[in-house]
């Protein structure tokens, strides 16, 4: 460790329970995107414990932590990152590509997570033939068709306009209402209040945990849109 | 990730910039192509010059006059040229397993006929030397024992000749003129093409031996029995070196060669032609091996440097596969497997491109080919390998990135 060592998180203690939506909250360099890394298990704390599930998975190693990633933890991203050449479904296929399923069982699955997502009819489209939202649910549903316990989402609605915002997030509210663990990082208080925990980061600490009534996003009660 | 999804992706990956991947490739096209293509043309020569020799017998043994420097020695009459007619006979009648021995003269000259004229060889023989070169007559009819006896002022032409004086028109008959002597055309000569010196066999001449010494200004030498070269024909099964030394033998006797003395004559037998037919050639394989060779080097610099832009270009999608739980050994193998597709698929148009050349060349040059089943394994084996070898370090490069940082590379 050089002598610049930056200490990005101190002294943070969470908890997060089955079940719950957790927004995370903080200015850029408040260390809320080292506790994001840390869930998401791309990175390792130099200090500390990390218990995913009941495991604890903070000393494990890279291999070991690339099949946490895979089978425990679905990512969704501000900017997608969907392979721009592939379709949907076969975007939605890459986890279990790397997860060694068989071909047949990965085009259902793929087929029911977009399904789930509304998109089942975009199946063969190419990210480029699909609106923001569109592509944004078709990450959704990548992240989640290797049925993580935990759902990871950075900013997930910091690209979009805000009425597709609010149908992302009540994708969101309505997969946590089935059971779906879900952490959010966002700068957006409109955004952290569909959530109902919110965590606020300063200068590498928690400053708050707050529990709170979630506002329910407009058209959650809807079908799938 | 298996093989297959990996060989999947890689393909995906090389079809979405066609251009860049084709651009890419042509340095192992071209090293390919030109490995096939060079050994097929290679082979069809060596073939080719293996059946000559083939076809011409390997029993045969060349004698020749030799220009070695007499350094003051006074030697005997009759040896100012050193090879006679009677060594023929002598060696005939001395050395067991000889069947024909067929002395001749040759001389370049100017051959006339009519209006045409044109530089030719001739060669002063006997009926023997047709026999032992194996000539055949396809029109009129070679020189006979009666025409040397009696130095018959008799021709027979080479094609060559022939096309030449006569347009392809028949000859026999005919006159022609060398120096102011006019012979009589009485045959011509069947078609032999290119020897294994690449000279035109077909441009030749053949007189009676005692016409040419009788005829020809400049063949009067002191020794009217003088030749410049004999054919010595061996018996089948006999050994070739063993006659050769017994020759040798008999011909320093002959010419009263003291211990210690040079030869004042050469030898040589088609094999040894043969044999350094062969040098030669695997001498341009040599050369053609490290064209190939720096070729592929090339074209594997060039993938390398394409694989490098591609894994920078890729940055996030490396990023998101390693978030998402690919291994670092599953990136290792997609970077390294998309390479080695790059460079086996630029084999097998090479491979294409090299066998179209070869036919091309076989059609338009009318050269001798034949594609070698090895030289193909081997170009494409050794293009896999560069694919591996120049894909690895963009591969590692690429398994090493740090997700976080390439997630937010831009």
């Amino acid at each position: 460790m050089g002598p610049h060592r930056v200490q990005a998180l101190d002294n943070v203690s969470v908890e997060v329970r089955r079940g719950e939506f957790v927004a995370v909250m903080g200015p850029s360099g408040s260390g809320k995107s080292t506790f994001m890394n840390l869930l998401g298990c791309l990175d390792r704390p130099d200090a500390g414990h990390y218990r995913l599930d009941g495991q604890e998975v903070g000393r494990l190693s890279s291999d070991a932590l690339a099949a946490v990633r895979n089978r425990r933890i679905g990512f969704v991203f501000q900017s997608f990152n969907l392979l721009p050449r592939q379709t949907a479904q076969a975007n939605v296929e890459l986890p279990m590509v790397y997860a060694g399923i068989p071909r047949a069982a990965r085009a259902a699955t793929a087929l029911k997570a977009l399904a789930a997502v509304g998109l089942d009819s975009r199946a063969h489209h190419r990210p480029t033939q699909l609106s923001g939202g569109q592509q944004q649910r078709v990450a959704i549903a990548r992240a989640l068709v290797n049925d993580p316990v935990l759902l990871l989402a950075d900013e997930p609605t910091g690209a979009l306009d805000s009425a597709t915002s609010l149908e992302i997030l009540a994708l969101f509210q309505r997969l946590n209402r089935a059971g779906l663990t879900i952490v959010l990082v966002t700068h957006e208080p409109d955004v952290a209040r569909f959530a109902g925990r919110v965590l606020s980061f300063r200068d590498g600490r928690l400053v708050d945990d707050r529990h709170q009534v979630p506002e329910e996003a407009p058209g959650l009660r809807e079908a799938v849109p | 990730m298996n093989a297959l999804d990996a060989v999947r992706s890689a393909l995906d990956s090389l079809r979405a910039s066609p251009l860049r991947s084709a651009l890419t490739m042509l340095g192992i096209v071209i090293g390919v192509a030109a490995v096939i293509a060079m050994v097929a043309v290679g082979a069809g020569a060596r073939d080719q010059v293996l059946r000559q020799i083939a076809s011409l017998g390997t029993n045969l043994v060349m004698v020749g006059q030799g220009s070695v420097v007499r350094s003051g020695v006074k030697l005997g009459a009759g040896t100012a040229s050193s090879l006679t007619e009677d060594d023929g006979i002598a060696v005939l009648a001395e050395i067991p397993g000889v069947t024909v021995t067929a002395p001749s003269v040759r001389w370049g000259l100017q051959v006339v006929a009519g209006n045409q004229n044109w530089g030719s060889v001739l060669f002063g023989v006997t009926p023997d030397y047709m026999d032992a070169r194996d000539w055949s007559v396809v029109q009129g009819r070679g020189l006979s024992d009666e025409d040397v006896a009696q130095a018959n002022k008799v021709v027979v032409l080479g094609q060559t000749v022939v096309r030449n004086l006569f347009g392809g028109g028949d000859p026999v008959g005919e006159q022609v003129r060398v120096f102011s002597t006019p012979l009589t055309v009485v045959g011509v000569l069947g078609e032999k093409g290119q020897n294994t010196q690449g000279q035109d066999q077909d441009d030749v001449i053949l007189v009676p031996l005692s016409t040419a010494k009788r005829n020809i200004p400049g063949m009067a030498k002191s020794n009217p029995r003088f030749v410049h070269t004999m054919v010595v024909k061996l018996a089948d099964g006999t050994d070739q070196e063993e006659a050769q030394a017994q020759i040798r033998d008999l011909l320093r006797q002959r010419h009263r060669l003291i211990e210690g003395q040079d030869d004042d004559f050469w030898m040589r037998n088609l094999s040894e032609v043969a044999a350094t037919r062969d040098a030669s050639s695997r001498a341009l394989s040599f050369l053609l091996a490290a064209v190939a060779a720096v070729s592929l080097l090339v074209g594997g610099i060039g993938i390398m440097n394409i694989m490098l832009v591609s894994v920078t270009e890729r940055t996030r999608e490396i990023g998101l596969r390693l978030a998402i739980g690919a291994r670092r050994r599953d990136i290792l193998m997609q970077f390294l497997i998309e390479s080695t597709t790059l460079s086996l698929i630029g084999a097998a148009v090479g491979v294409l491109a090299g066998v179209g050349t070869a036919m091309v060349v076989a059609g338009l040059a009318g050269w001798p080919t034949l594609i070698r089943l090895d030289s193909v394994v081997l170009a494409v084996a050794v293009s896999g390998l560069v694919g591996v070898f120049f894909g690895l370090y963009p591969a590692r490069r690429a398994s090493r990135l740090n997700p976080i940082e390439a997630l937010r590379h831009e």
